[in-house]
């Protein structure tokens, strides 16, 4: 089978091209066409050389819906709610942007003249205390129209528990609607919480006009290129979604390309033997942390794409630190370097790009430390010099720390890459793990170049390259199964559990999600199903999640896989307060056929380490200057292996291993690292 | 500047100040994760931090703490380091004295000497908010408490855990002074894990970097805080400012507090007086120093966000104990208003005070209120008792470029709202609205953020309604021309009676039967500049959103819309106009 993997990220549109008969792969990168991002990827293709009647699935990560969120470039929508109730979406859960400041904004995305009240009433039990007023509601839906919204929300509290009134209420607009853009609360979210629900209803309505409209254009294109196979389309949960369908719920594919990632990562991680995992994806503003757990990503439904704004469909659990490497070093007002949160971005830009930065960034430090090399960047437009370079650290850095230019680009490093620890090591903790135990998973255009420091700092014995760091979304694209989630909430004490009420909800899960993988009429393998429960000791408010066996889970299993969780996480035992099973979730995975990456590797490798030694360079580490050697990326060998100091080069990524360090390169090209003592 | 002999690496002394920080934010972590009370684990009403050797002084600080702790535990720490004895390895003290460096009763402490390599380095310290301590009202807060031991059990500072093991027989004299006691086992074996977690930590980071690399460095960055805050404070332009601000009540006597503040800027120094301030009062709105202290600082943190917090930051603060004002509060006043209430009110002076001085970074009046309402009664279907706590949000006030945003959360707090589903799932009541507060926000060139309006109903069984919140008789102040933000209401409908608390915001034990209901509206922010200055096509959206009437935008932004909306612009002129005459009169 021969498949295409195309990612739209915010600079290139990656594209992978994996022929399994032929072993044969096949790249592109091109520029991501921000307007219309069909164009870079139908160029993708073009570059690719591919001919797209013989293709069999063409499986792609998309920003436009993220995008649109945070560009607020969204569709006009109309919400229904329950009365007394429309500000619930403007009032939010009481925050602010930052613990320090009272100074901020927040505008919620449906406006308060397009919220709009009917009388209705359900209770915490289910109870209907007010019947549905047909009549008002359907007054409403005809104000709506008449202001031009294009999309709707029906929204009404505790539907959750009961979804009568949601349900009927769907029946009427769904008559009256003059398109298919109707999201209704608890179909897309069936949990407590009514903001969360609320702003998860709100996203998705935003982004479907929008989502639709462009995959129905970039389907256009196919087809007339002569493409005949299906198109899947990335969520957030890491997996895909037929084209046919994506447009249901498009809030799923919110985030989706960090996901994408992640996905590559564990299975080009088990692919090498490695099941334990810490991913760190840096890019230029900010980097992406995530962990998987026996093969698995973790996943969250509790993501807050930027402030105030939940979507609280699972996502895989990307966590994004403020260190790209554009972050800016300055010395503040304590004479004390600080490197980041404030980035140069793409515009100006560090330095080095020549693009008019006047301020270090992380990737200057790189470069003046010969782990960069000058001739080699991407994205540059003028040539900066080196001496100029050196003269703007000195400048800036330099002269109040009373450093050189090296030493300021060392200190620059050595500040960047304990921050980015500490962040990192905090994203573990909090979700219960000491990341020691770990590998580290390097990719992005950057992270290559600092994880065997950062590996040393978080005391992480084993690194892992994948061959094509700068690809991974796109290869995650390639490898991702078809994923459904459902969560329900039970929300009732272990102890007075129903017998049987768990099986009855989680089979009702995989029934539905069997039925949506019917209807997507994509090619795939077998059908897996995750089982998890969200729990809780009575009294506390937030949640362990809980992996389940299987469907046939009886209450003395739920008490014990909690307290089990519970003594892991926490190292706290309470025997004497009761477990509260909150919500239920179940993941219907229909494997697409296993991708061989072994294509990936390079065709033609050199025939020994010395062959593949493009020259050598001085490159700075913590324990001083070093001549070290450069290799191609492309021509190392399967088998070999070396000793730090080295760096590796290729396209679009460059892999530092330092001192002490051992690279080897596995059978599918991967850079295996073992970390040596600390220094 | 030139670095002194002897310095530190300037490189070395920012990654050990991330490594403290660090200690501190996973001892946040563990603390909040595992944490019982939903007033710890959700509402985040806790702190962690390093303490010195020797004064207790603040050495670092987690990210994540409450905001009204910033500083407060630096004075409970000196406490304890005072009537210590035998301090041991594992030795965990806990208090809650309000006046041994505390706030209110609820704000329980533990804090534990830190020994290297067998000796005493420093101490670490949490506070956790648990849900009750005792006293005459569930959950600490009584309206018309007029001694300290009405709120509550009072602990001063004693060993918990002995050399790591918990002491059972002060534990059980605890339990049984306080309410749902079955719970706080789990609170205090978080409390004290987060401790333990900031122990291995710390041990950590001083075994990699050395003893006396850590101990300069702290020095160093000491001295480097206070640096970083005398370079803000420099930008003040020298002179006297004054803030005032007025607490409704003391809840036992019907009249305002005043707190009277002076701020005189000197070179690159700030003295605060408050001694102009009200006389203590017999209710619960005493505040005690520590209380007091902590306030300016928070105030002062949310001016300057980005200076690092630790005792340097302190140093250029130059705050003169207020003697014989109630924000000097001695045993045995009740205090329990303080942390949540007051705090806010001397915050509120320092902003009005520096807004003069450096409008640019300020903004007028935030809501500040915690708009505490409890609910307790006895839920016949499920046959049990229950206290229901909702606090609330506000508007914040406009600043230089932006209006204030609408229900943000108290100025010392960081807690995010119970949902009203899960309020409902556990308590016998049901909300009929939760609203903006349309109006509230202060009028203003930037407006002021709205409050919150909601009404809820009682389902079943009798229940007493108790209220501790502000702003009922002053709104949140508007600066530089602007307009007060709105006040706070409160109304209780007993058997289609209506009920407005005397204090306004502040009663208690009031009855309410089923199908009695309780509506309350909480502040708007205060306007930033003339509203008369506002941009008409803002006050005409305002409008077509709903958050003003047409009538009101005339009277209060001088804009004219007509029926359909659009903006008269004749009129406005002329309203404008007629605005400007009049205050060329005065």
């Amino acid at each position: 089978m021969r498949i295409i993997g195309v990612d739209v990220g915010g600079t290139f549109t990656d594209l992978i091209l994996l022929d399994e008969e032929r072993r044969q792969v096949r790249l592109a990168k091109v520029p991501t066409t921000l307007e219309n991002q069909a164009f870079g990827v139908l160029a993708a293709v073009k570059q690719a050389g591919a001919d797209l009647a013989g293709i069999g699935a063409v499986v792609h990560g998309t920003t436009t819906t993220t995008n649109a969120l945070l560009e607020r470039k969204i569709a006009r929508v109309g919400l229904v709610t329950t009365r007394g109730f429309r500000d619930v979406l403007e009032l939010g859960r009481r925050t602010r942007p930052k613990p320090y400041g009272l100074i901020g904004s927040f505008e919620p995305l449906i406006p308060r003249e397009l919220r709009l009240e009917v009388s209705e009433r359900v209770d915490a039990e289910g109870a209907v205390v007010e019947p549905l007023d047909e009549e008002g509601l359907r007054q409403a839906l005809a104000c709506l129209l008449a202001l031009d919204a294009e999309a709707l929300v029906i929204h009404f509290l505790h539907s959750y528990i009961n979804p009568s009134h949601e349900r009927r209420a769907a029946q009427i607009a769904r008559d009256l609607w003059p398109n298919d853009y109707v999201t209704v609360g608890h179909e897309l979210m069936s949990e407590y919480r009514e903001y969360e629900r609320g702003v998860t209803a709100a996203v998705n309505a935003a982004v479907q006009p929008v989502l639709h409209r462009y995959i129905a254009r970039l389907e256009g294109e196919l087809k007339a290129e002569g493409y005949r196979g299906d198109l899947l389309v990335m969520q957030g949960n890491g997996g895909t979604v037929s084209a046919r369908l994506v447009g249901e719920a498009p809030a799923t594919t919110v985030m989706s390309g960090p996901a994408s990632g992640v996905i590559a990562a564990a299975y080009t991680a088990r692919a090498a033997g490695f099941a334990n995992l810490i991913t760190y994806d840096m890019g230029g503003t900010s980097s992406d942390v995530a962990l998987i757990q026996d093969g698995v990503p973790l996943v969250s439904s509790e993501i807050e794409l930027e402030y105030a704004m939940p979507i609280h469909v699972p996502m895989v659990d990307v966590h994004t630190i403020g260190a790209g490497g554009g972050s800016l070093a300055r010395i503040d007002a304590a004479g004390m370097l600080r490197v980041g949160p404030e980035s140069a971005g793409a515009r100006p830009g560090p330095i080095c790009f020549g693009r008019g930065g006047s301020e270090p960034t992380i990737t200057d430090a790189n470069l003046l430390l010969g782990r960069l090399d000058p001739g080699r960047l991407l994205s540059v437009a003028h040539a900066v010099s080196l001496d100029r370079l050196r003269a703007r650290l000195v400048e800036t850095i330099g002269a109040p720390l009373g450093l050189d230019a090296e030493q300021s680009a060392a200190a620059i490093l050595r500040i960047a890459n304990d921050k980015m620890a500490g962040a990192i090591r905090m994203v573990s903790l909090a979700r219960g793990h000491d990341p020691r135990d770990f590998a580290l998973f390097a990719f992005g255009g950057a992270g290559p170049l600092h994880a065997a420091a950062l590996a040393r700092e978080l005391g992480i014995p084993r690194l892992l390259i994948p061959m094509r760091p700068g690809l991974t979304n796109a290869l995650g694209c390639v490898v991702a199964d078809l994923r459904h989630d459902y969560v329900r909430t039970v929300n009732r004490p272990v102890a007075q559990l129903p017998e049987g009420l768990a099986r009855e909800v989680l089979s009702a899960q995989i029934a539905e999600g069997e039925r949506t993988l019917a209807r997507e009429r994509a090619e795939v393998e077998d059908i897996r199903l995750l089982h998890r429960a969200d729990m809780q000791f009575q009294g506390q408010s937030h949640l362990l999640s809980v992996e389940l066996p299987g469907v046939a889970v009886t209450r003395e299993e739920l008490q014990r896989l909690f307290e089990q969780a519970y003594w892991q996480r926490f190292g706290v035992a309470l025997p004497e307060i009761r477990a509260v099973l909150v919500n239920l979730h179940t993941a219907v995975i229909g494997r697409r056929r296993p991708v061989d990456l072994a294509a990936l590797a390079p065709a033609e490798p050199a025939a020994s380490l010395d062959a593949a030694q493009s020259g050598a360079r001085r490159v700075w580490f913590a324990s001083g200057w070093r001549e070290t050697p450069v290799y191609r990326r492309e021509a190392l060998p399967l088998g070999a292996e070396f000793a730090g100091p080295a760096v590796i080069e290729q396209l679009d990524a460059t892999t530092i291993i330092e001192p002490g360090d051992r690279a080897a390169v596995d059978p599918i090209g991967n850079l295996v690292v073992a970390i040596g003592g600390s220094g | 500047m030139t670095a002194p002999p002897n310095a530190l690496d300037p490189v070395t002394l920012a990654v050990i100040q991330n490594g403290l920080v660090q200690v501190c934010n996973e001892m946040d972590l563990a603390f909040v994760r595992a944490a019982f009370s939903p007033v710890i684990a959700e509402a985040l009403d806790r702190s962690d931090g390093i303490y010195h050797r020797d004064d207790g002084a603040l050495i670092a600080q987690g990210d994540l703490g409450l905001p009204v702790f910033v500083g407060t535990m630096q004075f409970s720490t000196q406490a304890v380091i005072e009537r210590a004895k035998g301090v041991r390895p594992g030795d965990v003290f806990i208090v809650n004295d309000p006046y041994l460096g505390g706030t209110h009763l609820m704000d329980v402490k533990f804090v534990k000497p830190f020994f290297y390599r067998g000796r005493l380095f420093a101490w670490l310290a949490n506070t956790g908010h648990w849900p009750d301590t005792g006293g005459s009202v569930p959950g600490g807060f009584s309206a018309n408490a007029t001694e300290v031991e009405q709120e509550g059990l009072r602990l001063p500072p004693v060993k918990l855990y002995k050399e790591g093991t918990l002491d059972e027989e002060i534990l059980s004299i605890i339990l049984s002074n306080i309410r749902i006691s079955d719970q706080r086992i789990g609170d205090i074996k978080a409390q004290a894990a987060a401790l333990a977690i900031g122990e291995k930590r710390f041990t950590a980071l001083l075994d990699r970097y050395g003893e006396d690399v850590v101990e300069t460095a702290i020095a160093e960055l000491r001295a480097r805080a206070a640096q970083q805050m005398r370079a803000r404070i420099s930008a003040i332009p020298d002179g006297v400012y004054t803030g005032e601000a007025y607490v409704d009540s003391d809840g036992v006597e019907d009249r305002p507090l005043k707190i009277a503040l002076e701020i005189r800027k000197a070179g690159s120094e700030l003295h605060f007086d408050l001694g102009g301030s009200s006389p203590p009062c017999r209710g619960p709105m005493n505040s005690v120093l520590a209380t007091t202290k902590s306030s300016i600082y928070l105030a002062i943190k949310h001016v300057f966000p980005e200076v690092p917090i630790n005792a340097g930051t302190f140093e250029p603060l130059h705050i003169a104990d207020p003697h014989g004002t109630f924000l000097y509060a001695q045993y045995p006043r009740p205090v329990s208003g303080c942390a949540a209430e007051v705090s806010q009110r001397i915050a509120e002076a320092v902003f009005a005070a520096l807004v003069k001085a450096i409008p640019d970074l300020l903004f007028a009046a935030p809501a500040g209120t915690s708009g505490n309402f409890a609910l307790g009664g006895y839920d016949p279907q499920r046959q049990r008792n229950y206290v229901m706590y909702l606090i609330s949000g506000g508007g914040y006030g406009g600043s230089r470029g932006l209006d204030g945003i609408a229900n943000g959360c108290s100025t010392i707090g960081i807690s995010k709202t119970t949902p009203l589903e899960v309020v409902e799932q556990y308590y016998p009541v049901l909300f009929e609205e939760y609203a903006l507060a349309e109006g509230s926000g202060g009028a203003g060139r930037q407006r002021g953020g709205f409050g919150v309006r909601y009404k809820l109903r009682l389902r079943r069984g009798e229940a007493r309604a108790s209220f501790v919140m502000d702003h009922g008789r002053f709104g949140p102040q508007g600066a530089l021309g602007g307009d007060d933000g709105g006040l706070n209401t409160v109304l209780v409908e007993q058997s289609g009676r209506a009920y407005v608390p005397p204090h306004l915001s502040k009663d208690q034990d009031i009855r309410v039967v089923p199908g009695d209901a309780v509506t309350v509206s909480t502040p708007g922010g205060g306007g930033y500049g003339p509203a008369f200055e506002r941009t008409p096509a803002l006050v005409a959206r305002d409008v077509r959103r709903g958050y003003y009437t047409t009538a009101e935008a005339a009277e209060r932004f001088g804009v004219a819309l007509d029926a359909a909306g659009e903006i008269d612009a004749a009129a406005t002129a002329r309203l404008r106009h007629a605005r400007r005459g009049t205050s060329d009169l005065r």
